[in-house]
């Protein structure tokens, strides 16, 4: 069965010797689609697989442990062991049998790893994770009604508010909703003209989100005002799939289109730091004091950086680094992975 | 006269009759007495014989004559007259003689009578006379003696005569101050019985003694009062002016009353303030009120320029035939005051102009901005200082100004009627089911329609420039008006305002597609190509030369408005394409993700979804070749479709498949499809098209057949779901193909769909490529 299984790939990259290393994982409940890493335990995966049965396809979710030595990160293990490829131990399902396919799983960031969400079709399950991770059970859980088959794409987890918020997204539209009490807090009809693919907080900044989708553009918008985005992007030539904000400069974003198109951006007027990085007043003297202030004062604009056109095919993700804010990585139809750099002139423009 | 009477046929003496002689001779000197009285008494001889004038005077043969000679006489009977009447006329003679001695005596006798009566009177005088003398002389006695006497008294009365002239002299004094005294109180009766004239004078006469002793506490108390007084005066007297109905006819009188009463500066403008509130201006302002049916503008004009302006023209003319003296301070006070009434009645005249700016009549109002500014000119020149006469070209600079933006309004509007008539006809012949007027139809009818609303609005502005109006050789309407108002606002602006809106329609929210009709679209676009090819050059020609631009105003030249026109045209197609693509792609979309893939059965013939697309790409092709050009394609081969089906089914498509079976397998099918790619060209999906109906069509099917294949990949096949994917794009690529500029472009992404679907099948056995034919055939 070809699509029976799927692979984890494990990629190490070496900065410095710029050396790169590759464990492979079997993941042999099915093929995956999507994939989220616990932000507690480094070992800790959820995926969403495809399982075909009884020719029917349905989608699951699971929460998974790799091997004890590929989780401590050292690269020492020789390549050709990549040939017997190791497999993920099952720590618990996430049973979706009442609820129907799962579109993603989000951790909560920042906790312990003990919450998860995952999207199942009209349903928006929490899910709380017991006896380290052995047992999930269902916390709460809300549902989409309206006419028509509702379906969730995608969903995010807010960092902010005490990680009380989840973005959802269904067709065109955005939606919000309170984790303590399942419900909605906002909604944003029609945010893009077709399905919208994926969205993405302001990891700096409250209420701001990034959404994009088919209509080839990306919105950033702020959740107090639903009726107009603050700022949209036409750069993709087709389907925006991914969108991610860094880590820590919240000016840079990434976006990766069926256009065979990574695009990176930056969008400081709508930034944590529209001015730039303001450097603390007690530590600097006078004279660098009127230096940031006269730097302050140039009109910032929001550009696109760079567009990278490696891949041959559809990009269908992109992501930022964890360890490293100035790396990011895109993933193709076609398999291939391609790591790069913000621009060396453009990271000193930000840190300086 | 007896004599004459007898002289007639008085009778000859005859001949040698001595006797006669003297007697002759008598009565000749008589005659010649007679003469000589009747002379002195002016009498003619004729005219003394009382006959008619029939006998010469100076007939010496008339007894009566003053020529007459007896010679001749007595000769003329002798010789003319018989005997017997000799006889006659001597017998009678001698009896008139006789009758004349006798009547002689007689006179003498009275004459003597007289005489002495004469003398007797005579002596009497002298008598009396005497008499007369001596009582004269006692007379003259008698008045030497009173004259002596009256001497004497007024001798002795000289020293009184003296103190009563004194004390006459006070007497008259005194009058006149208790005239000054009493002047207060007269006055206030005058005021009061409304005798102004009576009062003026009074006040004239008391000026000029009370300024020469107003150091005097008791004359300055008087004067004080009269000051007072003639203050209520005047307030009267201005009263008058405000309510007087005809005041500027009385205005004059009352004004020569009060200057003489009140000469003071400050007065003028109160006097002027005073005429100043002229009922013309109120009667305008109650033309102008809230009730709608005002009398149109030209009317309104025409009061305003007779009522108003001739009554300031009036006032002024009374104003410096009154207060000439006053030199430049006094026509600084009018100018201000033309000024201040001139602002006020241009306030009216802008709102009522403003009223105006709705309606559609241009000719109406440059008629009335023309009156308006001709009348102005009268005190223009009357108050240069005033500067009227540019406040007034200012305000019709401004109306133009504005009927510019009215205009540019009008033709927006025009615009988007047109736009909403399309819209309706596109939207009707649906229901019809026929094709109603086709595209180019309606395009060529806004064409025109917007073409002559264009030509009315340069026909209706035309008139501000026309020779004849009095505000045409203004440098603003030989310069400005032209180049910046009429070509860049109005047209240029219209052009530019035309492209926004047309661009507005890419943007629009509704992204969904269902807010603009493609067809909408495409016209626009067409329209945008024929302006920028054509129409704009036309339109800015006829400008120029309607509007003989003179300044140096810099203008936007035609290039840059039809680079404006075609970048809009070229968004507007773009954004076509995207709308058709979407329709189709959403189409494709929900057919493949709504279709249970794995169970599905064995094909027997290609999806009714893929005629459809097939009928809407026909559709829109015609749609688009309504407007656009064929444009380039590729060369192509006569038989390409079987050709290049059977190069992807056999060889590529097999080649594809077969490793990736095992686990080890993926690496090679990237490689496989890397190395494959890396020989064909990238494909742009959402690129910019170009004006012609295959890059148009190319961009619609390249949007569509993407969207197939990302939703391909979301899917997992079974068997049959793999061979239904098959039949369909080898059904797509014998339609398609025709209608692109570059077929290897359709057969790469039909290609790319069926690989994709393939590897997306667990159990990816493909359909013999001729069942394929076969099913797609019949189908």
């Amino acid at each position: 069965m070809a699509l029976g299984t799927g692979w984890i790939h494990i990629i190490d990259f070496d900065d410095e010797n710029n050396i790169i290393n590759k464990n492979v994982l079997l993941h042999q409940a099915g093929e995956i689609w999507h994939i989220s890493a616990s932000p507690a335990d480094r070992g800790v995966l959820a995926t969403c697989y495809n399982r075909t049965s009884d020719s029917k396809v349905l989608t699951c979710a699971a929460v998974w442990r790799m091997p004890k030595e590929l989780e401590s990160g050292s690269h020492e293990s020789p390549d050709d062991s990549s040939s017997t490829a190791q497999t993920l131990e099952l720590l618990c399902h996430l049973d979706n049998t009442a609820h129907g396919n799962m579109a993603c799983v989000v951790w909560e960031p920042m906790g312990d790893g003990k919450k998860i969400i995952s999207l199942a079709d009209n349903h928006i399950l929490l899910w709380d994770l017991q006896e380290s991770s052995s047992q999930a059970v269902l916390a709460s859980s809300a549902s989409l009604e309206g006419k028509g088959q509702l379906k969730f794409t995608s969903g995010r987890w807010s960092p902010h508010h005490n990680c009380t918020q989840v973005a959802t997204a269904n067709d065109t539209t955005l939606r919000g909703w309170d984790t303590r009490s399942m419900s909605q807090i906002y909604c944003i009809e029609n945010a893009h003209g077709q399905l919208v693919r994926d969205l993405d907080f302001n990891p700096n900044k409250q209420y701001y989100l990034a959404s994009c989708g088919d209509d080839c553009k990306v919105k950033f918008w702020d959740t107090r005002n639903v009726t107009e985005p603050v700022k949209t992007l036409e750069e993709h030539s087709h389907w925006v799939w991914n969108v991610r904000y860094n880590h820590s400069h919240d000016q840079l974003v990434l976006t990766g289109s069926s256009d065979s198109r990574v695009i990176l951006s930056n969008m400081v007027s709508i930034s944590s730091e529209p001015f730039g990085h303001l450097v603390d007043d007690d530590d600097i003297s006078d004279q660098e004091d009127h230096r940031s202030e006269e730097k302050s004062k140039e009109p910032l604009q929001d550009n696109v950086i760079a567009t990278y056109e490696e891949h041959e095919d559809s990009v269908y993700a992109v992501d930022w680094s964890s360890a490293d804010p100035w790396l990011f990585a895109s993933l193709s139809y076609d398999g291939r992975l391609v790591i790069n750099r913000v621009p060396r002139a453009l990271k000193y423009h930000i840190l300086l | 006269m007896a004599a004459a009477a007898a002289a007639g046929p008085s009778p000859g003496s005859g001949p040698g009759d001595s006797p006669e002689g003297p007697e002759g001779e008598a009565p000749e000197r008589r005659r010649k007495a007679h003469g000589m009285l009747k002379l002195y008494y002016g009498l003619s001889e004729g005219e003394a014989a009382g006959r008619p004038a029939g006998p010469d005077p100076l007939d010496p043969t008339d007894l009566n004559g003053a020529h007459f000679d007896p010679e001749v006489y007595l000769d003329k009977l002798r010789r003319e007259c018989p005997l017997a009447q000799l006889m006659d006329s001597e017998t009678d003679m001698v009896r008139q003689i006789r009758a004349l001695d006798s009547d002689m005596q007689t006179l003498v006798y009275e004459n003597y009578n007289k005489f002495i009566s004469a003398t007797d009177t005579i002596r009497k005088m002298k008598n009396d006379f005497r008499k007369m003398e001596d009582e004269m002389d006692r007379l003259a006695t008698n008045m030497a003696v009173i004259t002596d006497f009256s001497a004497r008294i007024s001798a002795t009365l000289q020293d009184r005569h003296e103190r009563i002239t004194k004390l006459a002299g006070v007497h008259a004094l005194l009058r006149k101050l208790q005239f000054l005294f009493e002047l207060p109180s007269r006055l206030t009766k005058c005021v009061e019985l409304g005798a102004y004239g009576q009062a003026v004078r009074y006040q004239g006469r008391a000026q000029a003694v009370l300024q020469q002793y107003q150091h005097l506490p008791s004359f300055r108390a008087i004067q004080d009062d009269c000051r007072v007084i003639t203050a209520r005066l005047a307030q009267q007297l201005r009263q008058r002016f405000r309510c007087g109905p005809s005041a500027l006819t009385q205005a004059p009188i009352c004004a020569r009353l009060l200057a003489v009463a009140l000469p003071c500066v400050c007065f003028c403008v109160e006097l002027l303030l005073a005429l100043g509130e002229p009922k013309e201006l109120r009667s305008l302002e109650a033309e102008l009120g809230p009730s709608p049916p005002a009398p149109d503008v030209l009317e309104f004009t025409d009061h305003g320029g007779s009522g108003f302006v001739g009554g300031l023209c009036q006032v002024a003319a009374a104003y410096q035939e009154l207060f000439a003296a006053q030199g430049p301070a006094g026509a600084e006070k009018l100018a201000a005051f033309a000024r201040e009434l001139g602002s006020r009645y241009f306030a009216l005249v802008e709102r009522r102009l403003a009223q105006e700016q709705g309606g559609g009549d241009n000719s109406l109002l440059v008629r009335a901005l023309d009156r308006f500014h001709r009348r102005l000119r009268a005190p223009g020149a009357l108050l240069a200082a005033a500067g009227l006469a540019d406040a007034a070209t200012e305000i019709v600079e401004r109306v133009a100004r504005e009927r510019l933006g009215h205009h540019l309004q009008g033709l927006r509007a025009a615009f988007l009627g047109c736009l909403t008539d399309v819209r309706q006809a596109l939207a009707a012949p649906r229901v019809a089911g026929k094709e109603g007027p086709g595209l180019a139809e309606l395009l060529a009818n806004v064409a025109s329609s917007i073409l002559s609303h264009i030509k009315a609005s340069l026909a209706a502005v035309h008139l501000f420039t026309a020779k004849e109006v009095s505000f045409s050789n203004k440098p603003y309407f030989r310069g400005e008006f032209c180049s910046q108002g009429v070509r860049e606002g109005l047209i240029v602006g219209f052009i530019r305002s035309m492209c926004q809106t047309a661009q507005s329609f890419c943007d629009s929210p509704g992204e969904k597609g269902g807010a603009t009709p493609p067809a909408l679209l495409l016209l626009l676009s067409r329209l945008c190509l024929d302006y920028e090819t054509a129409t704009i050059s036309y339109i800015l020609t006829l400008t120029d030369e309607q509007f003989l631009v003179q300044d140096q105003f810099p203008v936007t030249p035609v290039s840059t408005l039809c680079a404006e026109a075609r970048e809009t045209a070229r968004r507007l197609l773009t954004h076509y394409v995207k709308v058709q693509g979407l329709v189709i792609s959403q189409m494709l979309r929900k057919s493949v993700e709504t279709r249970d893939w794995l169970s599905t059965l064995e094909p027997r013939n290609v999806r009714a979804v893929m005629k459809r697309v097939v009928e809407d790409t026909t559709a829109i092709d015609v749609q688009v070749g309504l407007l656009y050009e064929e444009g380039v394609r590729k060369a192509q081969s006569s038989d390409s479709s079987k050709r290049t089906f059977s190069v992807y089914s056999s060889s590529r498509q097999q080649g594809r498949y077969a490793p990736s079976y095992t686990p080890s397998a993926p690496m090679d099918t990237n490689l496989l499809s890397n190395i494959q790619k890396l020989f064909s060209e990238r494909i742009d999906v959402f690129s910019p098209v170009e004006f012609n109906k295959v890059s148009v069509l190319t961009g619609i099917i390249k949007i569509s057949l993407k969207t197939l294949l990302e939703c391909v990949r979301l899917r997992t096949f079974g068997r049959f779901g793999l061979q239904q994917v098959q039949v369909d794009c080898h059904f797509l690529q014998l339609y398609l193909w025709r209608f692109v500029a570059d077929e290897e472009l359709v057969h790469l992404l039909l290609d790319e769909v069926v690989a994709s679907a393939a590897l997306r099948c667990p159990d990816p056995v493909p359909m013999e490529p001729s069942v394929v034919e076969v099913i797609c055939e019949r189908g």
